[in-house]
């Protein structure tokens, strides 16, 4: 049933999609499309939450279409309906928010007819049960992505990012295409009840993880693979890089967990070191990119690339424990990764809703030239004050929940038998303590000058609060925010059957213990309760305002900034997004990105203003990426020649290769 | 009725907490001066500081938001839960498993973001260089913290306080190298946080150095009170959790009875002033370091943190 209804979401939102050619042109268009997305999303995601919580048996079903003589193979498990939450869940968020976002749109052709089949997409790849449907899928997801990336086509930055997305997306789906195909083997089993029901050995193992690792990897954003995230995400309109954030990022994770945990069979434990190195290295890289990145989109694009490092820590850590068959302790780290997911995808589309909002109102993406708009947007920079502190891990919001999780998973590592394992977990724990704290600060960084202090360009003074529709869907974010933080019991009980089914144990059940606390392995080894912190802290903080408001003094007056006695009346004296990462650039950017500061002071009487040059290199697009772009360039100057030959040259081109062919064929056999 | 006399202790526990914190800092104030052969203001100063700021009317910049009113209780009440959490005279209180160590750790980190967004408020320089500079601090301290939560959790097998106490002041633990690195660089994390001489001087305003002072520097009246109330509080939790995870003895068990809790507290005062002193032969004995070397003290910690639990990692018997 709740499979039919999926289908039948996936079906009208792609009818949308093609109605919305027309209606881009109508006055009230985008309004049909978005409320009608809504509405598809709404019932798809209560269809989801019903599977999920009612863990019958997965419903399946074949149609006849794709390959004739495959059929397109559906069907949701636990796995899939979790992940068919997270992205029905982002997707009605979304299409809410758009319904007033999507009012500022210039060019409305050029978003609308993509955006419910984007939706479709991510939708249909979370319900694939064959390779081919999978694939179809995944490059569908891909290239709507990619043409509501290209909307504002005529900026000369877009037309960059959607390049480089556009060559990184079809790299990954060559690499996800020989993963699948190396699993389904010569005989061409397609179906992955097929693939299941085989075991690869040990070389073809590994040779599917790498290809997996850059295929899904590369969407999801795992550096160095993840140069095309701050470049797309950011080009996109707000609403669909909140998608493409929060959503499809989950989606090419959800890839992964069901190639790796799922359709590969027994891990072996060199893969875990490498998903646990790979994933602690992107986690704290990205969010060493987030403190230096002025634009505050691009900043929350590379917060995400920290937030898919901190899943793939937990996704590593239940891979190992798998393989040396602790079930419970894969379990939690299993529950910790997929509850971060679905954190993720809250805060991530929460802070893009935000970032739009302050786009629409002042027409600027660059931190340096906004300040001061909580005075202006009031509503919004509430919901986006709790997106900053749910990301950054801070009590009783729902990113330390998941946080605490993997660090809980991180403690029972020492029980590992293989030696590399314990200290790759070891290492990567410090990694994620490392990186919790730079998002502290970054997101400090994030609204600290975005929204408060004095506005530092004409745009910000201008501001005005953003349409209620937008509000609406922030606070409706934030609202599950707080409340995934304060009842995290009953998110991790729902997660159990997922862990079932993907490393055959589950954590303890948690919402009938009392008061619902939390408690991964045991009471005496760790607990934690949301609620009554959230309890005591509010409490604490009212009785505190009350008592002295009551018996000590209420009185205020209003008056001009102190600042020590020496108040500067030009809003640019203060600190700007740059000035407030130069402690840390100075820190941990000398080696990462081989930041130099040159300070030019001019000689004494001289009235020209002294310059500070900041010199800031990326070293995995320098090192890894801007050679393959040489190499290309060469090659394709010298191939150029073979473009201008005779046609008697070119049968001779094709005789020639047809020959060498058969002679590497004859030589093989 | 047991109910009741748990909820009482907690009760005390949280009331003990807030009350101590001004004499411990107090007493750190006199001992100071008394080395610098002052005479010092009365241990009891800061307790008529704050009810002299909580009587005056609070004084606000025109472009501070309500995020700039707001944060002063909310600083403060994140700290006094952190501090009411950290065993003092007993351990194993009622409330005791609502969150361990790691989530504590968090609260002093929800505090901090608080306090610099606040910083930023108004949109001073000064309040923009004490933020950037106090994340900047914490970006490092808090992996320390964190490294140094780990060898615990990895010692005692929890990362419950109450549990780790225990298992500290029972016979297994003995002497061990990783609790050895544990100490120090607990120590150096809790001289940072704290924002004390090497680190930060908090007794000095306009000075290029500073951190702390800085970012309240629009900070006045009642808000200014609250604000103090939570540094002091902060000291009393760190040095509560020196006290209770390397000096366990004499905290009463769970289940110990009044007389139990009593002696407890006397032991607990002992403890608290003798870190105050301590703190204050410290301070008084090393001068303050350049901004930047602070980065280095810090990832020294975090190293120290790093090599105690990886030889954990590497024995059981370390």
């Amino acid at each position: 049933m709740p499979l039919i209804v999926a289908l039948w979401c996936v079906a009208s939102l792609l009818t949308i999609s093609v109605f919305s050619v027309v209606a881009g042109r109508m006055r009230g268009g985008s309004a049909i499309v978005y409320g009608a997305s809504l509405a598809i999303s709404a019932v798809a995601l209560a269809g989801a939450l019903f599977q999920l919580l009612h863990d019958g048996t997965p419903p399946a079903l074949t149609l006849p279409i794709g390959l004739p003589w495959l059929g397109s193979h559906f069907r949701i498990d636990a796995l899939a309906a979790f992940f068919l939450v997270v992205v029905n869940l982002g997707g009605a968020a979304t299409s809410l928010y758009a319904l007033g976002y999507g009012r500022h749109e210039e060019s409305p052709g050029r978003v609308l007819p993509f955006f419910p089949a984007f939706l479709a997409a991510m939708n249909l790849v979370v319900m694939a049960d064959d390779v081919y449907t999978f694939l179809f899928s995944w490059e569908l997801m891909s290239l709507t992505s990619w043409a509501l990336v290209m909307a504002h086509h005529r900026n000369p930055d877009n037309a960059r990012a959607g390049y480089i997305y556009l060559v990184m997306a079809s790299f990954g789906t060559l690499a996800l295409l020989l993963a699948l195909g190396l699993l389904a083997g010569p005989m061409g089993g397609y179906g992955f009840a097929a693939i299941r029901a085989t075991h690869p050995g040990m070389t073809l193992a590994t040779l599917v993880l790498m290809l997996t690792i850059l295929g899904a990897g590369s969407k999801a954003g795992l550096v160095p693979l993840h140069v095309w995230l701050p470049l797309a995400h950011p080009a996109a309109p707000s609403h669909v890089s909140a998608l493409m954030s929060g959503v499809m990022t989950k989606v090419a994770i959800y890839g992964f967990i069901r190639i790796v945990f799922d359709l590969m069979g027994e891990p072996s434990w060199g893969a875990s070191i490498a998903i646990l190195t790979i994933g602690g290295i992107t986690a704290a890289m990205g969010v060493l990119y987030a403190l230096l990145e002025r634009d505050i989109k691009r900043l929350l694009a590379y917060s995400t690339v920290e937030n898919v490092g901190i899943i793939f820590i937990g996704l590593g850590l239940a891979l190992a424990f798998k393989g040396a068959g602790m079930k419970w302790a894969a379990a939690l780290a299993l529950t910790a990764a997929l509850f971060h997911v679905f954190n993720h995808s809250l805060f991530k589309s929460l802070l893009f809703f935000g970032s739009g909002a302050v786009m629409t109102a002042t027409g600027e993406r660059n931190m340096d030239r906004l300040g001061g708009l909580i005075h202006r947007m009031p509503r919004s920079s509430v919901a986006f004050l709790v997106g900053c502190a749910a990301i950054s891990a801070l009590p009783p919001l729902n990113g330390f929940v998941s946080e605490w999780l993997t660090f809980q998973a991180v403690l029972v590592s020492p029980d590992l038998p293989e030696w590399g394992l314990r200290f790759a977990s070891l290492a990567v724990g410090a990694l994620l303590a490392l990186s919790a704290a730079l998002a502290a600060a970054c997101f400090v960084r994030a609204f600290g000058i975005t929204f408060l202090g004095r506005p530092r360009a004409e745009g910000a003074a201008q501001a005005k609060e953003t349409d209620r529709f937008s509000v609406a869907a922030m606070f409706l974010l934030a609202g599950l925010c707080l409340l995934a933080g304060i009842l995290p019991g009953f998110a991790i009980d729902a997660l159990s059957p997922v862990t079932r089914i993907m490393v055959g144990g589950q954590m303890p059940t948690q919402s009938a213990l009392s008061w619902l606390t939390i408690v991964p392995i045991a009471s005496s080894r760790s607990s934690y309760n949301g609620i009554l912190v959230f309890v005591f802290i509010l409490a604490s903080a009212s009785l505190t305002a009350f008592v002295i408001h009551r018996l000590a003094s209420r009185a205020v007056r209003r008056s001009a900034a102190w600042d020590c006695g020496y108040p500067e009346p030009s809003a640019l004296t203060q600190y700007s997004a740059s000035s407030f990462a130069q402690p840390i650039r100075r820190v941990f950017g000398t080696v990462v990105f081989r930041a130099r500061e040159r300070v030019d002071m001019p000689p004494p009487g001289s009235t020209r203003p002294a310059r500070l040059e900041v010199e800031l290199h990326d070293l995995v697009w320098e090192g890894l990426y801007a050679p393959v772009v040489v190499a290309i360039g060469f090659a394709a100057d010298r191939l150029n020649r073979l473009q201008f030959l005779t046609i008697r040259r070119y049968l001779s081109l094709v005789f020639a290769a047809l020959v060498a062919l058969l002679l590497v064929r004859a030589l093989w056999q | 009725m047991a109910v009741i006399g748990d909820l009482a202790a907690q009760g005390v526990q949280m009331l003990v907490v807030l009350l101590l914190a001004p004499l411990l800092t107090g007493i750190v104030r006199k001992v100071k001066a008394r080395l610098l052969r002052r005479r010092g203001a009365s241990v009891l100063q800061p307790y008529r500081d704050l009810l002299r700021l909580l009587r005056k009317e609070a004084v606000l910049a025109d472009n501070a938001s309500w995020l700039f009113r707001v944060a002063p209780y909310l600083i403060f009440a994140a700290t006094w839960v952190a501090a009411a959490l950290v065993p003092t005279f007993a351990s194993g209180l009622v409330f005791s498993w609502t969150a361990d160590l790691i989530a504590i750790i968090a609260f002093l980190g929800s505090a901090r973001f608080f306090l610099a967004l606040a910083g930023m408020d108004v949109g001073t320089s000064f309040g923009g260089i004490g933020s950037s500079r106090e994340v900047m601090f914490a970006s490092l301290a808090e992996p320390a913290m964190l490294m140094i939560t780990f060898t615990l959790a990895l010692i005692a097998g929890s990362t419950q306080l109450a549990t780790i106490a225990g298992f500290m002041a029972s016979s297994e633990v003995g002497l061990r190298v990783s609790l050895g690195l544990a100490l120090v660089a607990l120590a150096m994390v809790a001289i940072a946080e704290n924002g004390r001489i090497p680190i930060d001087n908090p007794a000095t305003h306009l000075e290029l150095t500073m951190v702390h002072e800085a970012m309240v520097l629009e900070y006045s009246g009642r808000h200014l009170a609250l604000i103090e109330l939570a540094a002091s509080l902060k000291l009393l939790l760190y040095i509560s959790l020196i006290a209770c995870l390397f000096i366990p003895w004499g905290l009463a068990r769970p289940g110990g009875g009044v007389p139990d809790m009593l002696i407890g507290g006397a032991i607990y005062l002992l403890k608290l002033t003798t870190g105050g002193v301590l703190l204050a032969f410290f301070e008084t004995g090393i001068a303050k370091m350049r901004v930047f070397r602070v980065p280095e003290f810090l990832g020294a910690a975090l190293m120290l943190g790093l090599l105690a639990a990886l030889l954990r990692f590497v024995s059981r018997s370390f």
